[in-house]
């Protein structure tokens, strides 16, 4: 192999990230002639569309976890709002610490850990470094693969609101924090799709 | 199996072949070589999943998507959890938690999982079918090409597996403050979970590809062996 490895852009290609075509640059499409999806070399405005919904995702943090989640009353008693961490340290109270951590790990710690890998990313793009391509091509495929997780909490909400409704009882509402939660998920998901991996590579090249 | 496959050297002219791919996570440029049945091909700079073959890919993802139709019916009309206490029993489908948190004044909530957990699967499903079907039957349906593009970009909002898990921890976190019944659709979630995977790791996309290749409408596509 020589030095500079040969990429689509290098031998003038675009490639479709839906479908993997080739199409040559000179072709001047601007849509696949097979799938219909539109073309360009990379990501198109990758960075800064990734450090928007960044930026949006840590605002959004902040409500999701302070905000009670969700407002449980039961038998006449005075409701009781939970919020994300206050729910488990109660079921680390009650000796329920396997859904504990589940919750934990991801509701609080993936969100988290996917941002700051995603602003590390970013730094590291912008400051130009060139070092460990692949480690932080792994760190990116681990952001893609376990954030979807994060929506459980958002499940067990809409279950315990669906299942939890005996009349004057016992009653269970999401809380205001809830659609803030939601949207940090989703937007942490549109972030991680926003960045272009073949950025890290990019840079390497260049500095060869 | 896993195979790392290998890069065409530079002083080929590697963009007349037709089998060559660039990385979607890092643009290098490959040729792919026949592969096996039941092999995965990693990108031999960054590590990522360029194609996975399989025995019979067009048949056995058929055969799993068909399963999964079945088991989202199931599961979409039976309740999966009731719940009992003082005398009250109280029943809960995948609709039922949507249309509380509507009621709530959370309809941006409910759409989130109405569209994460029953229309995105569906949609999976049907578009899978619509255009798989065609194809092991030697045709094409128009616009299958654009759909299979959307399903394969869709496929991360399809929250299934996540909502398998939200049930499970619901029915522990629940048995505390009353007796909690697993329903028919509990299974049949279960099931779609197990069979969505099934036919997501059976499905080789490039093997759709290279049939779809000639776009137009209608065509008649050679016949798999």
């Amino acid at each position: 192999m020589t030095a500079r490895p040969l990429t689509a852009r290098r031998a003038q290609m675009v490639s479709c990230l839906s479908c993997q075509l080739l199409s040559p640059v000179a072709a001047g499409r601007t849509h696949c002639s097979r799938c219909g999806s539109a073309l360009s070399p990379r990501k198109v405005n990758s960075l800064s569309r990734c450090w928007a919904l960044v930026l949006a995702s840590y605002i959004l943090y902040l409500p999701a976890n302070l905000l009670p989640v969700t407002i449980s009353t039961s038998f006449g008693r005075h409701p009781q709002t939970d919020t994300i961490m206050s729910g488990v340290i109660y079921f680390v109270k009650t000796d329920f610490w396997h859904i504990a951590l589940i919750i934990f790990v991801a509701s609080i710690c993936v969100p988290l850990l996917k941002l700051i890998i995603l602003t590390f990313l970013l730094c590291s793009l912008q400051l130009g470094w060139c070092k460990r391509p692949l480690e932080r091509a792994r760190l990116y495929r681990l952001t893609e693969l376990v954030g979807r997780w994060s929506m459980v909490d958002v499940y067990v909400i809409t279950i315990g609101v669906g299942l939890v409704k005996l009349g004057a009882l016992s009653n269970f509402e999401a809380g205001p924090g809830a659609p803030y939660f939601a949207a940090l998920v989703i937007l942490t998901m549109f972030a991680v799709e926003s960045f272009d991996p073949r950025l890290i590579w990019d840079q390497m090249e260049e500095s060869q | 199996m896993r195979q790392r496959i290998f890069t065409p050297r530079n002083n080929s002219d590697p963009t007349q072949k037709k089998s060559l791919l660039a990385c979607p996570e890092c643009d290098l440029l490959q040729q792919l070589p026949e592969l096996a049945a039941g092999v995965v091909a990693e990108c031999p700079r960054c590590g990522a999943i360029l194609c996975r073959t399989q025995k019979n890919s067009l048949e056995r993802t058929i055969a799993w998507v068909m399963a999964g139709l079945v088991s989202y019916i199931i599961a979409v009309t039976f309740p999966f959890l009731a719940m009992e206490a003082n005398g009250i029993s109280n029943e809960t489908t995948l609709w039922s938690g949507i249309i509380a948190l509507y009621k709530q004044d959370m309809a941006g909530l409910a759409l989130v999982v109405f569209l994460t957990c029953i229309i995105t699967p569906l949609f999976a499903i049907l578009s899978q079918l619509y255009v798989l079907l065609p194809l092991r039957l030697g045709y094409h349906l128009p616009g299958a090409a654009r759909l299979f593009s959307w399903t394969q970009r869709l496929r991360p909002w399809a929250m299934m597996e996540i909502y398998m898990l939200a049930i499970l921890v619901s029915l522990v976190k629940l048995t505390k403050m009353a007796r909690i019944i697993p329903g028919p659709a509990l299974f049949s979630v279960i099931a779609l979970v197990f069979v969505l995977a099934a036919s997501s790791v059976s499905l080789d996309a490039h093997l759709v590809w290279d049939f779809l290749h000639p776009p137009l409408a209608g065509d008649r596509v050679e016949k798999r062996p």
